[in-house]
Formats: structure tokens, sequence, C-alpha cells
């Protein structure tokens, strides 16, 4: 509970950002984000298209996992529809961009409805295994259909913006970190909504809140289809940034990626799936530059690729033994302590 | 016209490494029933099962009578550790987290074993006897064979040692009811590590026959998504659905590899998989939990 605000109305209790702190904060990552791409390099530019397109499926797979309490092991898969949605529409029509994310978003969200529909019955665990089947069939249909390219998979045109191509990092920046601002707006948002609240009653106790009179299968189907949407979203922000789809592209482990993202940030909170997945892809380019740091390391790039595994897994089996609430723990202690600093915390 | 003869040897086959399948799930399956952990790493536990196998057999250069028992209390040792440093601490935690905590050993494993032997692919040394088996008409590939033979073997033993052995009749009594189990002064703690070291155990078993069928590599944990959809088929908690999921999923995947394709084995086990879901949520021979409030 933070001290020294007074809310006096129900509205100012229930708002996104309640103290002037927070929204000063948040003038200043804003302004950082715009100067970001004035300052940075190429790589890094790269590097935060990428951690914005993985924090936009984090934040999804969080409304699903993390509020709602259903594991799923597809992410990667409702991304794979949401990206090759885009690279058919942009190549074959050539439809505004726009267009294109968001029909995405939405042939993902019926990919994710359909996955959706056993969760009525069957729960926890046995979801999430029933979850990799989605991911195995839509690996197998991208391999295997006649407009999917086969495992050659899609190549396709930048993204335009009134005539002028995103085909630069520095472009295409302007596109995928606002639309990633966005939804986790949204997100954030949806928690405050009559939705989110049902979600959160369900991942507490899903009988309980059918006796509270929550349609359980209208909102677990609801919460797949927000979570999928959101994933083809990312894909298809994900095509327009790599400029390619391959059925490979898309794999069980980037699934596995994304459910380790919000266990290391923090389930069940919008920071939490933002922290993690920023962190988590950090974490495979800050080895690599330590493996720069050791002297003679040329010998030893060919260890790189297997100690990011096992830094992946440590990674997990660190956080859910030590800190299972994650970094937005670790940032709210941070946070309390200079909260009344320098006086005791 | 179908080719029943062809058909026929087919279904051997894929029944007979379905047999490796029951093997493998009766690993998971111990875990499972007195743990409650649904433990995803069982192809990485496989997988370093049969690299220990190759360290011993074909580095240290054992003979093999040597090289099977090593490995196999070399496994216990491991399951042990893991059940020691990652799987105690989660005591009572959600099962997601235990689920994610195997998902992380999965993957430390693969790493382990990239940075120890290499992703290289690599042979086992031939132990199995290599004259090729006729059933009937039907030709039936050694290895996979005497693989099912042992495997037989094995699930055997098992078995056994679980109805007559005192730490197997403490398991089954944890797995019945944990509450009741304590009470009765049975060390609930230690059955749970003894389930990880006969999990680790038999897994290590049948990482060595799938390793001497068909070669190791790092990304032989891919078996083990095979076994995670028999044991899902078979219900999680159900010997029985184990075995004989296996030897069903077994059949599917040579039916579907045979007729269809390679490419299709896995998009057949997983139909498959889903399928059942659908039907009967809780496998084909799982305990239907009632949820109370």
């Amino acid at each position: 509970m933070r001290i020294g605000t007074l809310k006096e109305t129900y509205v100012a209790d229930a708002a996104l950002f309640d103290s002037r702190t927070q929204k000063i904060w948040l003038v200043v990552a804003g302004a950082l984000l715009v100067l970001f791409p004035f300052v940075a390099s190429d790589y890094w530019l790269y590097l935060a298209c990428l951690v914005s397109i993985n924090v936009a499926s984090a934040t999804g797979l969080n409304i699903l996992t993390g509020y709602t309490g259903l594991v799923s092991l597809g992410q990667a898969a409702f991304m794979g529809l949401g990206a090759y949605t885009v690279a058919t529409m942009e190549s074959t029509m050539g439809t505004p961009f726009a267009l294109n994310l968001l029909c995405g978003g939405v042939v993902a969200m019926i990919g994710g409805l359909v996955v959706g529909i056993p969760s009525l019955r069957v729960k926890g665990l046995y979801l999430a295994i029933a979850t990799i089947a989605a991911s195995f069939i839509t690996h197998f249909l991208f391999a295997n259909l006649s407009f999917t390219g086969g495992t050659g998979g899609l190549s396709i045109q930048p993204a335009s913006w009134f005539g002028l191509p995103l085909d630069t990092s520095f472009r295409i920046y302007w596109l995928i970190v606002p639309v990633t601002l966005l939804m986790l707006l949204g997100a954030a948002n949806l928690f405050r909504t009559r939705i989110g609240r049902a979600f959160i009653a369900i991942r507490d106790r899903d009988i309980s809140a059918e006796v509270l009179g929550i349609p359980l299968l209208r909102y677990k189907l609801l919460s797949f289809g927000l979570s999928s949407f959101y994933a083809g979203v990312a894909g298809g922000l994900w095509a327009y940034f790599f400029r390619v789809v391959t059925p490979e592209s898309f794999p069980l482990l980037m699934s596995i990626f994304f459910l380790a993202a919000i266990i290391v940030g923090g389930m069940g909170t919008i920071l939490g799936g933002v922290l993690g997945a920023v962190f988590m892809t950090m974490v495979p380019e800050l080895l690599k530059f330590v493996f720069d740091l050791i002297p003679g390391g040329a010998g030893l790039t060919v260890f790189l690729s297997p100690v990011r595994t096992i830094i992946f897994g440590l990674l997990i089996i660190g956080f859910l033994v030590f800190e299972p609430h994650g970094l937005a723990e670790i940032w709210r202690r941070v946070r309390r302590y200079f909260h009344l600093w320098p006086f005791r915390n | 016209m179908m080719d029943w003869a062809y058909l026929f040897e087919i279904s051997l086959t894929g029944v007979a490494g379905g047999g490796l399948y029951s093997l493998a799930a009766l690993a998971f399956v111990i875990v499972y029933k007195a743990t409650r952990v649904v433990n995803i790493a069982i192809g990485e536990m496989l997988m370093a099962g049969a690299y220990l196998f190759f360290t011993f057999a074909a580095m240290f250069a054992l003979p093999i009578w040597l090289a099977i028992p090593a490995t196999v209390l070399g496994s216990g040792l491991l399951g042990a550790m893991i059940e020691r440093t990652m799987i105690r601490p989660l005591l009572g935690e959600p099962p997601i987290s235990v689920f994610m905590v195997t998902v992380g050993l999965g993957s430390v494993l693969v790493g382990l074993v990239e940075v120890i032997w290499t992703a290289d692919q690599r042979r086992l040394p031939e132990f199995l006897p290599a004259q090729p088996i006729m059933i009937g008409d039907a030709f039936l590939a050694p290895k996979i064979f005497w693989g099912a033979v042992i495997a037989v073997i094995f699930i055997a033993a098992v078995l056994l040692i679980f109805r007559f052995w005192r730490g197997g009749i403490a398991l089954r009594a944890t797995a019945s009811d944990q509450a009741a189990a304590y009470s009765v002064g049975i060390n609930v703690p230690r059955v749970f590590s003894l389930a990880w070291v006969f999990s680790a155990m038999i897994a290590a078993v049948s990482g060595i026959i799938v390793g001497s069928i068909g070669g190791i590599s790092s990304s032989m944990g891919v078996f083990g998504l095979s076994v995670l959809v028999v044991v899902i088929v078979g219900g999680l908690d159900s010997v029985l659905g184990a075995l004989i999921g296996g030897l069903f999923i077994g059949l599917v995947e040579a039916l579907a590899g045979a007729y269809l394709g390679g490419e299709y084995k896995l998009l057949a086990t997983f139909i498959v998989l889903v399928a059942v879901l659908l039907v009967r949520p809780y496998g084909l021979f799982g305990t239907h939990e009632i949820e109370r409030l």
C-alpha cells in the first residue's frame, strides 16, 4: 500500500496511473522510447524491435495463463497463424499493413477459440499438453498447405506507410513499438473491467466463479481468443520485421520461451509480462557479450548455444525456487524501499 | 486390395516399438502417481541415461554387462539430485510451477549434453543380436524386437517390485492417500525421492534401448513428446493406461508412417491425443477426479 496518496472517489481508486511520481516516470519512459531510435545503433534497434514483439506476445499469454490460469504451450502456434495471415495478405492482395495486422490477429483469435473449446472439460496440465497438439498441427499445416509455400515459407514485402517502405530497423521501430504500447494499455485496462475481473475469478477457483454466475465456457474462450489475438498481432509484426516466415519460425521452444518469460517476469501482472519478455530476450545477447569479453573466446563460441540453453533452464528453475513472483515482485520491493527513502524502509 | 502381410508387418513393428513407449511412460507415471508432478523432461532424462551409457560403454570401454548397471545407478543418482534440488523446494506449490521447473530441467539437461558431448549424433556400441527375426512371414528388425523384449522384461520387473517390495508398497500407499500414508508411518518425502530415483532408472533403460536403435543426439528428447501423448491418452495416473497407451501410440505411429508418410507420424499421434481428450478428458484409464469446493 502506497502512503501519501489520498483517494476520495472510486474512480480515482480504480485509475490506472494513480500517483504523480508514476505519471512523471511514464512521461520520462515515453520520451526515452521516442529518443531511443535516434541515438541507438542498428543492432540495438533490432533488439528493441524484437523485445517489443516478444512483450506483445508475452502479454497475450499473461492474459491467458497469468490472469485466467489456463496454461498454454501454443502461443508460438498462434503467432505463426498471425504471421502467415499477414504474409499471405501482403503478398497476394497488397492490403495496407494495419488491416493485415488486424486480420492476422483475428485469424489467430479464431485458432485460439478452436483450441480453447476443450478447455472447459480439460484442465490444468492436460490442457497444456493439448495445446502442444495445436502447435504441431499448425506446423504441419504451414508445411503442407498449398498457399503457405511449404517448408521454404513465404517472403514478404516491407510494410509501407504512405509509400514509405518500413524496411530498416529504424523505420519499423515506429510501427512495432506503438502497436505494442497500445496493446499493453489495452491489457492493463482489461483488468479494470467486468471481463478482466471474471478472468481473475476463474483463475482463483473456476467452480466458485461459476457459482458466482460467471459463464465459464464463454469467459475461458474469450480469454483464449484475446490471448491469441495478441499472439496473432505479434506474429504479424514478426512477419513484417523479419520479412520471411517458415514453418520452423514458430517452434514449440518459442511457446516455452513465452511461458518462461511470464514466469520469470511474474504471472498475473502486466509489468511482469513486460519485464520477463525484456529480460529473457536480453539474456542471450548479454551472454554473447560475456563470451566476447573472455580472452581467447574464439574457441569457446561453440559453447555459446548450449550455455544459453542451460542458462535458460536455470533461470526458470531459479526464479520458481527462489522468487516465485518474479521480477515484478523484485521491482515492487525496490520501489517500496525508495518510497520513503532516505528514511527507514 | 489391401496387403495384409504388409499391414501385419507394420503393426508388429509398431507394437514392438510401442513397448518402448510403455516403458518410458511407466517412468513418467511412477513420478506422477507418487508426487503429482508432470515431468515434461522425461525425454531429456531418457537422453541423459543414453549419454551416460555412451560414456561408460564407448568412452570408458566398459563391458556391456558392467556399463548397463553403472548407467542405471548413475541415472538413479541423477534422479535423486533432481528431486532434492528442484522438486523438494516446491512441495505444495501450484502444479504449474513444478511443471515449469521440469521444463527448465529439460533445457538444462539438453544444454549440459551439448556442452559435454557436443550436439553431434553418436552411435551406441552394438550389443543386441543382429539376426533378423521372422514371425510367420513377417520380418521384424532385430533391434526393435530385442528392444521390445528388454522393455517387456523391465516392465514386468517394475510391476513385481511395486507389488511385493516394501518400498514399492509404500509408494503405492502414498499414491493412493498421502495423509493416510503419513499416519501409518510411511516416510512420504523419502517415497518422493524413491519415485524420482526409480523413474530416472527406468528412463535410462529405455534411453539405452532407444539410443541403440536410432543413435543418440541432443535432440533425442523429442521422444519424450510421444511419451507425453502416451500418458495423456492412457491417463496420467494409470500404469495399465501407460502400457496399453504405449502399444496403441506405437501402432498409430507405425501405421501413419507407413501409409501416409513420415511427416504424418507426430500429426497422427497428436490428433489421437485431441480426440481422446475430447471424449475422456482424464485419459482412457485415468482416475476421474471429482472437484469439490
